[in-house]
C-alpha cells in the first residue's frame, strides 16, 4: 500500500485551486454586476409601468417629461430627441476632426510630432467632464455659439454638442489611429511602390484597409455621446417638451435622470421609478450601438495573413 | 576589393553593347550612425536580370530599396553616393520619388496585394498613374503577362486576399507591370512560396527580362544562377564597433560566378561552406 503510486486528486497543491478559483470570480465578477444592474433596473422600471398613473402607449408617445410637476406627464420622445441630436451634433465635430487627426498621426506626422500629439490627445481624453460641461456653459456658448448664431439661449444643444464632441476627439482618434497603425505595411510598401503619393495611399489603400476600427470607433462614439451626462446637464438645460430647435435648451436621457435624482423625489414614487425606466432605455439604446459595433467590426475586417 | 575593380574593368571592355540602366558609385547606406551596406559600384545593365546574393544581414534588401528610393520611407535611413538611373541622378534635389517609383517598379518578399478585388489591385495603379483609358484591356494584359490571366479571368471581382500565395505574387507583379515601368525590382519574391509557386515565377522572369530590366534580391544562390544574367555577391563584415556592414564582394556575369570565381568568399559561399 505504501509504495502505491500516488496519482489521487488530493495531491493537487490547494493554491491551484484558490488562485484558480479566485480569478474565475473575479471575471465572473463583472457579468454578475451587468447582470445584478439589468434585473434593478427592469423590476422598478416594472413598477414604473404598472403604476396607474403612465403606460407604455404614453411613455412612447407623448412629447412633455415632467415626473415632478403636479400633473405629471411620462413622455420619453423629448428626452431621447434631445439625445440624440446632441449626440448628433457631438459626431459631427468628432468624427471628421477625430478621424483626421487619426489619419494625420498614423501617415504623415514624423515620429517627433507623434511623440508630442498623441499624448495631448489623450490629456485631453483624461480632462473631467464637468470642466468641459463649464468650459460649455461659460466660453463655447458666449464667446462661439452665441456671437455666430443669432437667437442662441444660455443653454442650448449646441454648445453642449460641441463639447461633447470635444470630449470624444480621442476616442475616436486613438481607436482610428490604432485601426490605422494595424494596416499591415505591405500594402502601404505597395501602394508607394506603383509611385503613389502619401495623399492617396493614405485615403485610397490605409483607410478602406482600416475602415472596420474606423466604423467601430464612431459607433463607440456615438454611444459614448448618448451615455454623456455632465456636459449636457449643465450646458444643455432641461426644456422637458419636444424640441427641436439646436439654439434653445434641450434635455437628454441622462441630465433628466440627474435632476429627478438630485431632487427630494420620495422612494417609490412613480417619478422615482420613472429614473428606472430612462436608465433601461439609456442602457438598450448603447447597449444596440455596441453590438452593432461588434457586427460591423467582424463583418469588415479585412483577414490578413 | 582590388579583384572587384578589376572585374568591373574587364567587363565593361568585353560587354561595351550593353545599355547600363543602373550606375552605382561608392554607394553607402546608413540608418542613423549604423552603416547598413558600405561603397557599392557597379553596373546593371538593360533587359538582363541581375540577382543580388549574400547572407543575412550583407544589405542587399537596403540596397536594392534605395534604386527606386523606398528608403526615402524610414525617416533615418540616408543614401550617400550616386545611384545614375538611366544617367539622372535618383538622389538629386530635383528628383520626385513618386515618379522614380512609377519608372522603377518593385515586387515585395511578403504578396502584398491590396484588400479589393483582383480588377481593382491592377486598376489601382493605373488610376494613380492616369492610364485609365482602355482599362479592361490594360488589365487583361498585364495579368496575361504575369501568366495569371487563365487563372483569374472568370473571376476578376473576386478578393484578392482569397487567391493563393503564389497567385497573389504574381498579381503583384502584374499591377507592377501594368503600369509599363522601365525596370522591375525583385525583393526576394519566391521566398514566401512554395517551389512550385517559386518555379512559375521564375520562368515569368524570363518572359519578362523581355521587356524590362530586372533585379533580383534572394538568399536563394540556385535560384540566382537559374535566373540571373549577373551576379553580386554581398557579404557583412564587422566593423570596429562590432557592428555588421554590407559590402560588395564580387560582382561578374552569373556563369563566371559560379564556375569560376574570383574571390575565394564567393567560391566559399557558392560551396556552401558558409552563408
Amino acid at each position: 500500500m505504501s509504495n502505491e503510486l500516488e496519482l489521487s486528486r488530493k495531491s493537487v497543491p490547494l493554491i491551484e485551486k484558490f488562485v484558480k478559483n479566485f480569478i474565475k470570480l473575479s471575471a465572473f465578477g463583472a457579468i454578475l454586476i451587468s447582470i445584478a444592474i439589468v434585473l434593478t433596473l427592469s423590476t422598478e422600471a416594472i413598477n414604473f409601468f404598472q403604476s396607474p398613473e403612465v403606460t407604455l402607449k404614453e411613455y412612447f408617445t407623448a412629447t412633455r417629461w415632467t415626473p415632478t410637476f403636479k400633473n405629471p406627464e411620462y413622455g420619453v420622445l423629448p428626452l431621447i430627441s434631445s439625445t440624440l441630436y446632441i449626440a448628433t451634433i457631438a459626431c459631427l465635430i468628432s468624427f471628421p476632426i477625430g478621424l483626421f487627426s487619426a489619419i494625420y498621426l498614423s501617415e504623415f506626422a514624423s515620429k517627433r510630432t507623434r511623440k508630442i500629439i498623441k499624448p495631448v490627445l489623450e490629456l485631453l481624453a483624461g480632462v473631467p467632464t464637468v470642466v468641459f460641461g463649464y468650459f460649455a456653459l461659460n466660453w463655447i456658448t458666449p464667446n462661439i455659439v452665441q456671437k455666430f448664431i443669432p437667437g442662441t439661449g444660455v443653454f442650448n444643444a449646441i454648445s453642449a454638442g460641441m463639447a461633447v464632441g470635444i470630449m470624444i476627439v480621442p476616442t475616436i482618434a486613438s481607436i482610428s489611429d490604432d485601426a490605422l497603425n494595424a494596416v499591415p505595411k505591405g500594402l502601404k510598401m505597395g501602394a508607394f511602390a506603383l509611385g503613389s503619393t502619401k495623399r492617396i495611399t493614405a485615403l485610397k489603400i490605409m483607410l478602406p484597409a482600416a475602415i472596420s476600427g474606423i466604423i467601430a470607433s464612431f459607433i463607440l462614439g456615438f454611444s459614448r455621446a448618448i451615455g454623456e451626462t455632465m456636459i449636457v446637464t449643465i450646458a444643455g438645460g432641461q426644456y422637458p417638451e419636444l424640441n427641436l430647435d439646436p439654439r434653445s435648451a434641450m434635455y437628454t436621457i441622462t441630465s433628466s435622470i440627474v435632476n429627478v435624482s438630485l431632487g427630494d423625489t420620495p422612494h417609490g414614487t412613480t417619478a422615482y421609478n420613472a429614473l428606472f425606466a430612462l436608465g433601461i432605455t439609456l442602457f438598450l439604446m448603447t447597449f444596440i450601438l455596441n453590438l452593432a459595433s461588434d457586427y460591423i467590426s467582424r463583418k469588415y475586417r479585412k483577414v490578413y495573413e | 576589393m582590388k579583384g572587384v575593380t578589376l572585374n568591373m574593368e574587364n567587363k565593361t571592355s568585353s560587354k561595351i553593347d550593353l545599355d547600363s540602366v543602373f550606375s552605382v558609385k561608392n554607394v553607402s547606406v546608413n540608418y542613423g550612425d549604423f552603416v547598413a551596406v558600405k561603397n557599392v559600384s557597379m553596373e546593371m545593365y538593360k533587359n538582363k536580370i541581375t540577382a543580388f546574393i549574400g547572407p543575412s544581414g550583407c544589405g542587399k534588401s537596403t540596397l536594392i530599396r534605395s534604386f527606386n528610393r523606398m528608403n526615402d520611407l524610414v525617416p533615418s535611413a540616408k543614401v550617400s553616393g550616386e545611384i545614375l538611373y538611366q544617367g539622372i541622378n535618383l538622389y538629386d534635389q530635383n528628383v520626385d520619388p513618386v515618379q522614380v517609383r512609377r519608372r522603377i517598379g518593385m515586387v515585395f518578399q511578403k504578396p502584398n496585394p491590396f484588400p479589393k478585388s483582383i480588377k481593382e489591385n491592377i486598376a489601382f495603379g493605373l488610376r494613380v498613374n492616369n492610364m485609365t483609358d482602355n482599362l479592361d484591356d490594360r488589365i487583361e494584359k498585364a495579368l496575361t503577362q504575369a501568366a495569371l490571366w487563365d487563372e483569374v479571368k472568370k473571376d476578376l471581382d473576386k478578393n484578392a486576399l482569397d487567391l493563393s500565395g503564389g497567385q497573389q505574387q504574381r498579381l503583384c507583379i502584374a499591377r507592377t507591370i501594368a503600369v509599363e515601368p522601365d525596370t522591375i525590382l525583385m525583393d526576394e519574391p519566391c521566398s514566401a512560396l512554395d517551389p512550385v509557386a517559386t518555379k512559375k515565377i521564375e520562368d515569368l522572369m524570363q518572359l519578362l527580362v523581355n521587356e524590362f530590366s530586372i533585379l533580383i534580391v534572394t538568399h536563394n544562390m540556385h535560384q540566382a544562377s537559374r535566373v540571373s544574367d549577373y551576379c553580386a555577391f554581398f557579404t557583412t563584415k564587422a566593423t570596429e564597433d562590432g557592428r555588421r556592414t554590407g559590402e560588395l564582394v564580387e560582382y561578374n556575369d552569373t556563369k563566371t560566378m559560379f564556375t569560376n570565381p574570383i574571390q575565394s568568399l564567393t567560391e566559399e559561399y557558392i560551396s556552401g561552406r558558409f552563408g
